[in-house]
């Protein structure tokens, strides 16, 4: 079963939520897919056995061959090709790598070359397995290292993937093919914005979800009577406790100091297993 | 005309709350929402739209049925898998390229514009904002950003602004980079966390590698004081300016609840104070 674990907003508990939970349950692998900045690595502090390049393909040149003619930067989508009267101009950090302007240079005068921007780590911490990617800094583009991150699921095992806030491409590229959805929230205006958002995009994809309310005694009411009015299940609720952030401030997964949270993320995996139907 | 960026690399640090009180202060700056996947200054700042933009950031493969021949090369061509096995386009994994229009032997693809969101020019009890909504689960938030800026910059001009304060999205990807490329100071907002002080440093990297002179607010100082050290010698070791140290106080939340910026809420919270000596020092450090 592949579970993954998001937000909308940022900083409301997804890292926790699935640390936790990878923690409290058997045979686990856990995926960071927030390759901007990955952080389960620093709760987990996994040995890590292996370390690979990431790259992707960006059109190289050969300007003997070149007649100008403009046909690749009139496909590129996205202005990634810049050509002059005598002179071309690559602009590498807005390439999709979707390798149309090779196919349609009259002259075969493109060619894709591999251009690094990122890398791809694993390990294991116990009998836990943790695979997380890292975008170079100054990269934009996030999408291709969580591809390559999410090409480690093993099937038969019990996949959890810690997705980047927001709503766009990388949370889809996340979120896309899991059999159920975590959303953590916090009971703020913000919190609750952002999880209505969240909401949309889960309801675009047909994927089964739920709700984690994250520091629960904080803020107002809202987020549970949207929850109740849509029929959205609350799977968890999370008290804002000091000794919890104080043990998070220092890279330890609080369920492994609060032995009772243990049980509690079991329930909640074991109830994500039960809508997900699996 | 000066550009401010607040950012954080980790979500949740407290961008938003410290953007939305620096408008209270700055009287008359523009103000740019750039966290254009999930927005949220709207709800302190309360715009009046004054003009709405629709966002045409990518375009979308469309087959024809009645004149494809499902011969295949389209999905092998695809770099995205976003042809299925029934030659349809899955609108999740198509970025728009047009290789398939282009490979098509029988022209059966065409690219339609996809409206990826919208763009709102605004006015606040405070001054101007720009702003956007991104349809969720749309691609291209780069490209909004960029045009949630040139608004901005529009409307700086326009009203004799000489500030634009840009409330960033988390992460340090290509919605990030369109908010800071070409600013004058980025500050990074950061919680005494392990996961804050690692993504503190990557999102200061990004400011090096962009060339933007970083500043450094540690929110929540008080959560781990250890770590709020270890923060502060990190920035001392590197010559970066800790412009602020904000306490944990639970009046933030209130005022967010309130829909009101803390430093009109809590006047004289410790909270308020802090972000008033650290606004004093970002506006020196700017020369305005």
């Amino acid at each position: 079963m592949i579970v993954s674990v998001a937000s909308g907003k940022g900083g409301t508990g997804k890292t926790s939520v699935a640390v936790n939970m990878a923690v409290s349950i058997e045979n686990v692998q856990l995926l960071d897919c927030d390759v901007e900045e990955p952080n389960t690595h620093l709760l987990l502090h996994p040995k890590i056995d292996c370390e690979e390049p990431v790259y992707t393909l960006i059109p190289s040149v050969d300007e003997k061959l070149c007649d100008y003619c403009g046909k690749c930067a009139d496909f590129c989508q996205y202005n990634a090709i810049f050509v002059g009267s005598e002179k071309i101009l690559l602009f590498p950090e807005l390439c999709h790598s979707c390798g149309g302007c090779a196919l349609v240079c009259p002259n075969k005068a493109i060619t894709e070359e591999k251009h690094r921007i990122g890398t791809l780590k694993s390990g294991v911490v116990g009998d836990l397995e943790v695979v997380y990617g890292e975008l170079e800094i100054g990269e934009p583009m996030a999408v291709p290292i969580i591809k390559e991150v999410k090409k480690h699921i093993k099937k038969g095992k019990n996949v959890i993937l810690d997705s980047p806030p927001g709503t766009s491409c990388p949370v889809i590229e996340t979120v896309n093919g899991s059999d159920f959805c975590i959303l953590v929230t916090e009971p703020t205006p913000f919190g609750m914005h952002d999880l209505k958002i969240a909401v949309q995009v889960l309801e675009n994809m047909e994927i089964p979800f739920g709700v984690v309310v994250n520091r629960a005694d904080i803020g107002d009411k809202k987020v549970y009577e949207y929850c109740r009015k849509k029929d959205i299940p609350i799977l968890l609720e999370i008290p804002f406790k000091r000794k919890i952030a104080e043990l998070y401030s220092r890279g330890v997964p609080f369920s492994l100091e609060m032995p009772e949270w243990k049980e509690k993320f079991q329930k909640l995996f074991n109830e994500v297993r039960r809508l997900a139907g699996k | 005309m000066k550009q401010l960026t607040i950012l954080s690399g980790k979500g949740g640090t407290g961008k938003t709350t410290i953007t939305a009180s620096f408008a209270v202060l700055a009287k008359d700056a523009v103000v740019a929402d750039c966290d254009v996947d999930a927005p949220d200054l709207h709800m302190l700042l309360h715009p009046d739209v004054v003009k709405t933009q629709e966002f045409k950031g990518s375009k979308l493969a469309i087959i024809d049925k009645t004149k494809c021949v499902e011969c295949g090369l389209c999905r092998e061509k695809c770099r995205f898998d976003a042809i299925t096995e029934d030659f349809k386009v899955d609108p999740f994994s198509c970025e728009g390229c047009g290789v398939c229009a282009v490979v098509c032997p029988v022209n059966a693809v065409t690219l339609r514009d996809r409206i990826s969101g919208h763009a709102y020019t605004s006015k606040t009890e405070y001054g101007f904002m720009s702003h956007a909504m991104l349809t969720p689960s749309e691609a291209n938030s780069g490209k909004l950003v960029t045009l949630v800026r040139q608004n901005a910059k529009i409307l700086a001009e326009k009203e004799n602004s000489d500030l634009i304060i840009i409330d960033g999205p988390p992460g340090i990807g290509c919605p990030v980079i369109a908010s800071v490329t070409g600013v004058d100071a980025g500050l990074v907002v950061t919680e005494p966390t392990m996961s804050g002080i690692h993504d503190l440093e990557r999102a200061l990297q990004l400011l090096t590698h962009f060339n933007v002179s970083s500043f450094v607010c540690i929110n929540m100082c008080d959560i781990n004081m250890d770590n709020t050290e270890k923060i502060e010698s990190f920035c001392k070791e590197r010559s970066i300016e800790v412009v602020g140290k904000i306490p944990f106080n639970p009046v933030v939340t209130e005022a967010m609840v309130n829909g009101k910026p803390v430093v009109e809420y809590a006047l004289e919270s410790d909270v308020a104070e802090e972000i008033k000596n650290m606004w004093k020092r970002l506006l020196s450090a700017l020369k305005l």
